[in-house]
């Protein structure tokens, strides 16, 4: 390397042709020299922070990633070229905001876990709040998670068909003023706020059943209306995406459309679908307002009965912990352990949803390779 | 089975472009017509009006009359899945099923249709389907897998294999050959000879040599200026068109000399 350097020297005193090619050549640095490097800048700031006795590790992360960047550039410059520089500031950079981002998700995950696993075990998993009363050390989830699996179950039944019927409907048939005011209704329908579907439902209920009548069927209901918008532009977006060369080649061969639909275009989209779809109910399975308003607050026994009385669910359950808080002596501690297993919970149960979605649409898509 | 097609003041257009112009051509069955002309002239597009899925393509329109033996296919009372399932296609582009293994991509016209076969008749479909489309020596061990995962010529012959499966009364190709290689490229060609003595077929190629080798028939479009209508120049024997046509235009097309 220092060989084609000197070349280019020699080159351009004018001993023989300029060689452009060895300009092609530099030195670089070595692959374990950042690593290095920033190991070093963490020692040098933290050692600095603690001479001055103010060390702290937010200050210190943050020192370290302006000092290395600092060095990392005055470094890439001196050994290698501008153009190098420029690469690592950039690369330097891109890596600090991808930290940055990670921060909150990491941050709130760990503080989730460390302050749910205090009371997640079997027999919180297990058992009821029923006759719990706020000062005993008892009491658990199950009837939330039976509330939220009946509720967002029923939500999804619902929404699925009507949102992939939909979608079908806007992608594959749908031209003219009728699809675009679909696709329009659809875009407003996904700006509407969670309380307002709440309210909707809870008007509904009076009218048909009268006032006081709410229960799980009326939060389900209130969940699919913010569920449905979301299943169909997912499944619309998916469903774009299936080629329509794919399309043709079984109109080609006589197949009609509408087998077309089921045979080819649905299972050729399948994985996307379920992706969308379990996205959506990720995002309806932690609402809570609606659910306030029409399965209610206040129910303790296990009740999988959506047609009657009221129903609790993961969040609402959080939110009645958490509201109960304030309570003096060692009924407060007892809720406020209860609201981070509870929302230990519920992160575990998406996930568990999101794995399953995985694992069905891995089994289902189009399989590539050999 | 072959059957023959009678084309009379065909216009076809996207939208408002008027993309082919005035078409007046017979496709005589037990044969094999060759479109040839320059890119961008019609052809796909015209070929696509034979079997109706032209009118697949959002905005697009037809006028005119195309004969299937006695029926117009373009009669309302025509349903344009009945007239696919009497033409089929294979694409400029190959386009297996990414979802179905090469065995059920060969059957996908059985399957897609949910017609009922027995296994011993799926079989025997599948591998001559597949060697006449000279694909069943590189597949034969490996028909449970997907059929995305062949290379770009071998999805095209699995196309044709597929095409052809159905047994078609007329089969269109366009640029079947286009990814192939000149060994496939003549297995093509010995199954289009084959395929002739049963079907009438018409195949869209820029390979004047391939239009010569196995055409009974060749058609020459061209289009004056892009935006123009592309237009059929003349029709005839294959034998005429590349030794004495009648028109100047074709000529210099053979002949390799433009404007
Ligand atoms: N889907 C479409 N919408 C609008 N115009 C189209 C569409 N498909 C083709 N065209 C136009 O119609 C004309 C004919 O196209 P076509 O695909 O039939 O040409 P071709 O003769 O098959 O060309 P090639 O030899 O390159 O395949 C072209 O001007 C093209 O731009
Ligand atoms: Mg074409």
């Amino acid at each position: 390397m220092t060989t084609a350097t000197e070349n280019t020297a020699t080159g351009a005193a004018g001993d023989g042709p300029p060689l452009r090619t060895a300009s092609m050549h530099t030195r670089t640095l070595p692959g374990w020299f950042p690593p290095v490097l920033l190991v070093a800048c963490a020692a040098v700031v933290s050692g600095a922070l603690f001479a001055l006795g103010s060390f702290h590790p937010a200050s210190a992360t943050v020192l370290t990633a302006l000092v290395y960047l600092i060095a990392i550039v005055v470094a890439s410059a001196v050994v290698e070229n501008g153009r190098k520089a420029t690469d690592r500031l950039v690369t330097g950079i891109v890596y600090c905001c991808f930290v940055l981002a990670m921060v909150p998700l990491v941050s709130l995950l760990t503080t989730v876990v460390v302050n749910g696993v205090r009371r997640f075990d079997l027999y919180f998993l297990s058992v009821s709040m029923n006759g719990v009363i706020p000062s005993m050390d008892a009491g658990g989830v199950y009837h939330a998670i039976v509330g939220t699996l009946v509720i967002t179950g029923i939500a999804t039944a619902i929404s699925v068909p009507v949102g992939l019927l939909t979608a079908i409907y806007v992608v594959e048939y749908g031209r003219g003023r009728l699809k675009a005011a679909i696709t329009f209704f659809v875009d407003v329908m996904t700006g509407i706020p969670s309380i307002v579907a709440g309210l909707f439902v809870v008007a509904l209920w009076i009218m048909i059943f009268g006032p006081g009548q709410t229960n799980g069927l009326a939060g389900a209901i209130s969940l699919s209306v913010l569920m449905i918008p979301v299943v169909v532009r997912s499944s619309e977006e998916m469903l774009r995406l299936v080629p329509a060369d794919l399309r043709e080649a079984s109109y080609a061969l006589g197949v009609p459309k509408w087998l077309t639909i089921v045979k080819v275009v649905l299972p050729t989209a399948v994985a996307g679908l379920t992706t969308g779809i379990m996205l959506a109910l990720a995002r309806v399975i932690g609402e809570t307002a609606p659910l306030i308003l029409t399965a209610g607050t206040s129910s303790t026994r296990i009740n999988a009965n959506p047609a009657e009385g009221q129903m609790m669910s993961l969040p609402v359950f959080i939110y009645q912990q958490v509201r109960a808080m304030g309570s003096s002596g060692d009924a407060g501690v007892f809720s406020e352990e209860r609201a981070w297993a509870a929302a230990l919970t519920l992160i575990l149960v998406v996930m568990l949803l999101f794995l399953a979605a995985r694992l069905v649409s891995r089994f289902f898509s189009p399989k590539l390779g050999r | 089975m072959a059957k023959r097609i009678d084309v009379s003041d065909l216009n076809v257009y996207y939208g408002k472009f008027h993309a082919v112009e005035n078409v007046n051509m017979t496709i005589e069955p037990r044969s094999v017509t060759a479109f040839i002309g320059s890119s961008g002239c019609g052809k796909t597009t015209f070929l696509r009006t034979l079997n109706r899925m032209h009118e697949v393509t959002p905005g697009a329109s037809v006028t005119g009359k195309v004969m299937l033996d006695d029926i117009d296919i373009y009669d309302p009372s025509v349903d344009p899945v009945a007239v696919r399932r009497e033409i089929g296609m294979v694409f400029q582009r190959a386009n297996p099923f990414p979802t179905m293994s090469i065995y059920d991509n060969v059957l996908a016209g059985a399957k897609l249709n949910n017609q009922r076969i027995s296994k011993r008749r799926a079989d025997e479909i599948v591998e001559r389907s597949l060697r006449d489309a000279n694909l069943w020596d590189e597949v034969k061990n490996r028909l449970n897998k997907p059929g995305a995962g062949l290379s770009g010529g071998q999805q095209q012959r699995l196309c044709i294999a597929r095409a052809t499966a159905v047994e078609p009364a007329v089969l269109l190709m366009d640029e079947p050959c286009s990814a192939l290689d000149p060994i496939s490229t003549l297995a093509i060609e010995d199954l289009i000879s084959k395929l002739k003595e049963n079907y009438t077929i018409v195949i869209v190629t820029h390979n004047m040599q391939q239009a010569a080798r196995v055409s009974d028939r060749t058609a020459f479009f061209n289009v004056e200026d892009t935006g123009k209508p592309g237009k059929l120049i003349e029709i005839g024997d294959t034998n005429k068109i590349f030794t004495k046509p009648d028109k100047k235009e074709t000529e210099n097309y053979i002949t390799g000399r433009f404007g």
